[in-house]
């Protein structure tokens, strides 16, 4: 059950120290001018460059199947989800962060989508599983897997971001790197059967407004969703970027609810209940609400609002060259489209629009570049997103000035890399 | 700022102008739900009682299952343990720099803590407590917290809806698309939009917290509860 107890900063002493013990392996690094993120060999050997003739262009590889699943390179070993060891009292109620900032392109691939569990990852033998309809429904349904993938099918590719993305630093720049500011989302293609479709199945009631699907994991995660939103683009999902779900992404099945906080996209979906009233359960109310500095909370809020960072350059990925730099980075939106987004070199003072490249998708990640000489002087990177509503990502302290420093969810500010004249980044917030 | 608190439908309406009722023929695919099954797993219980089994407890029978089944996470008089939550105390404390949101101090509803004792917890044995154990368990927890003052008070599927928690009056709807109107409406600006030189206000690295790079093998595994 633990939700992240303080999410904004170590909260005893005891920890505090751990962490600094921690922080000195990277800050270590960094401070000696290391580079960190390289997992090829950093002395190549002599023997395999020209014009000398490499070992694998003599000697047979292995075979076919010798990889029967196949699996990335064991030179990109350290391409892995990241886990903040003092954010949770225990891993099965924690998260995982997606290595933002050493994938390219819009999808995410499926072993490397971050983890938010609250209860483990369950384990189901699909022949075991069974998703139940039923409440406000003419018909209650109980589906096996085999029945849910008989209804039409739909693919959507959709990002997925944890309301608390960048909880962590509402009260200022705390964890260098993008994979942790920032690494709770994640965007891969979905296919599955719109949820519309199953309901239409059981028959809704007239005075059917709101559904409470629940996972079958041991929190047995619920949330309400207005049922204008099931109506509109939800899907029950079985399958991400062409394959199974991963057992930690929910298999057999998930709720995928496009723009919409991840809480809500229950995995393991087992049951679906219809009725007419919101159930307020522990994750809608002492959870994932907004606290404003009066003390009243903001509750049921679902969209994600447009966001972006720069991916690369960023703490966990230098730059190790002067001259000609691609800057790279993703945004989105849980409104709608990304129309827009500007890069800024000097902390925001001055602004250029970067090139959207990829497809632009509706509430799908974004990929943008902006291509400039650097010259070694330290530099103020940021990125701002501008989405089809009009909406523009704000600063951070434009959204502190409206939520004060305890909303924990939400955190869509712009963020801060410093480029020092070595090419090491840090994370900093600026005025 | 001025809040719609009840302003959930007319927002709806504004998100979902085009949703329409749900009209289709019948796939007939799966098979009806039978009541015994669906009873099995119609665990969710609403802030006006829906869905409480028939049960009871009280506050005085709730401390000793808390202290056997909860006290080693939560502290026994739910003021956590370690980095588990705490769940009583942090009256007042709502508005301040470190709020402390507990039963008594931040949750809206009673419900909540029922629902989600009998369907989460205990953390690692879920969904074991019987309907009298959640009473008891809930009754305690309300007691911890000041909302009981009667440890032999009985709460049961007929009452608990009836008992009110002081935070309640405080949540209200989303309302970012009025109160935070600016972000949709404000130009983003291209040039000299700092009077000055932008400066560095804080670094990551005054407090860096960022995990180290090594193999999850030689990190310590923290407690399984």
């Amino acid at each position: 059950m633990s939700e992240p107890k303080r999410h904004l900063g170590p909260s005893s002493p005891t920890s505090r120290r751990s962490f600094l013990r921690t922080g000195l392996a990277l800050g270590g690094a960094v401070g000696a001018g290391g580079f960190t993120g390289r997992a090829a060999a950093e002395t190549p050997d002599a023997k395999n460059l020209p014009p000398n003739v490499p070992e694998w262009s003599q000697a047979l590889g292995e075979g076919v199947v010798s990889r029967p699943y196949g699996r990335p390179s064991k030179f990109e070993a350290d391409v892995i989800r990241r886990d903040v060891e003092w954010l949770t009292a225990s891993r099965q109620s924690s998260v995982s962060f997606t290595p933002l900032h050493q994938l390219e392109g819009i999808i995410t691939p499926n072993g490397l989508g971050f983890e938010r569990h609250h209860g483990g990852i369950a384990e189901i033998d699909p022949a075991e599983h069974r998703l139940m309809i039923h409440g406000l429904v003419e018909k209650p349904l109980m589906l096996t897997l085999e029945d849910v993938k008989r209804f039409p099918r739909v693919n959507r590719i959709a990002f997925l971001e944890c309301a608390a993305n960048s909880g962590m630093e509402w009260k200022g720049a705390q964890l260098n790197g993008c994979q942790f500011t920032h690494g709770m989302v994640h965007c891969v293609m979905y296919t599955g059967v719109p949820l519309r479709r199953l309901l239409e199945e059981a028959g809704l009631k007239t005075n059917a407004k709101w559904l409470l699907p629940e996972g079958a994991d041991a929190a047995a995660m619920t949330r309400s969703v207005p049922i204008e939103k099931a109506l509109d683009d939800a899907i029950v999902a079985y399958a991400m970027n062409g394959e199974a779900l991963y057992p930690e992404h929910g298999y057999p099945l998930r709720l995928v609810l496009p723009g919409w906080q991840g809480n809500m996209w229950v995995k393991w979906l087992r049951r679906i209940k219809v009725g007419d009233e919101p159930w307020h359960t522990r994750e809608e109310t002492s959870k994932y609400t907004a606290l404003m500095p009066d003390g009243q909370a903001r509750r049921f809020t679902w969209a994600m609002d447009a966001k972006s960072v720069i991916t690369n350059p960023s703490p966990q990925a230098p730059i190790h060259h002067k001259g000609f730099t691609v800057l790279s980075g993703l945004a989105w939106s849980g409104r709608g489209t990304i129309k827009g987004v500007d890069v800024s070199l000097d902390g925001g003072r001055n602004w250029r629009a970067a090139r959207l490249d990829g497809p632009v998708l509706d509430k799908a990640l974004t990929r943008f570049y902006y291509e400039f000489d650097w010259n070694g002087d330290p530099l103020l990177l940021q990125s701002r997103a501008l989405d089809e509503t009009g909406y523009v990502q704000p600063t951070k302290a434009a959204l502190r000035q409206h939520r004060g420093l305890n909303s924990i969810y939400h955190n869509n500010g712009i963020q801060t890399w410093h480029v020092l004249p070595n090419g090491e980044i840090e994370n900093v917030e600026v005025a | 700022m001025s809040r719609s608190r009840n302003g959930i439908g007319a927002a709806l309406a504004a998100l979902f102008l085009t949703a329409s009722p749900a009209v289709a023929e019948r796939l007939n695919i799966g098979r009806v739900a039978t009541p015994e099954e669906i009873k099995g797993w119609d665990i969710d219980v609403r802030p006006d009682g829906k869905g409480l089994p028939v049960g009871k407890g009280t506050a005085a029978l709730g401390e000793t299952i808390f202290q056997e089944r909860c006290a080693s996470c939560h502290g026994e008089f739910g003021e956590g343990a370690g980095r588990w939550p705490e769940l009583a105390g942090g009256a007042g404390t709502i508005k301040s720099e470190s709020p402390v949101k507990t039963v008594g101090s931040y949750w809206p509803y009673v419900s909540t803590v029922f629902d989600f004792v009998h369907r989460a917890m205990p953390f690692g044995a879920a969904q074991t407590l019987t309907p009298d154990e959640t009473y008891s368990v809930t009754a305690y927890l309300l007691y911890l917290n000041d909302i009981l003052k009667d440890q032999d008070f009985e709460v049961n599927e007929k009452n608990l809806a009836t008992i009110r928690l002081p935070n309640e009056k405080n949540f209200f709807m989303d309302d970012r698309e009025t109160a935070e109107k600016e972000f949709w409406t404000a130009k983003p600006c291209m040039s000299n939009c700092l009077p000055k030189e932008a400066m560095i206000t804080g670094r990551a690295r005054i407090l860096d917290v960022t995990p180290d790079k090594a193999p999850d093998s030689e990190k310590k595994s923290p407690p399984v509860q």
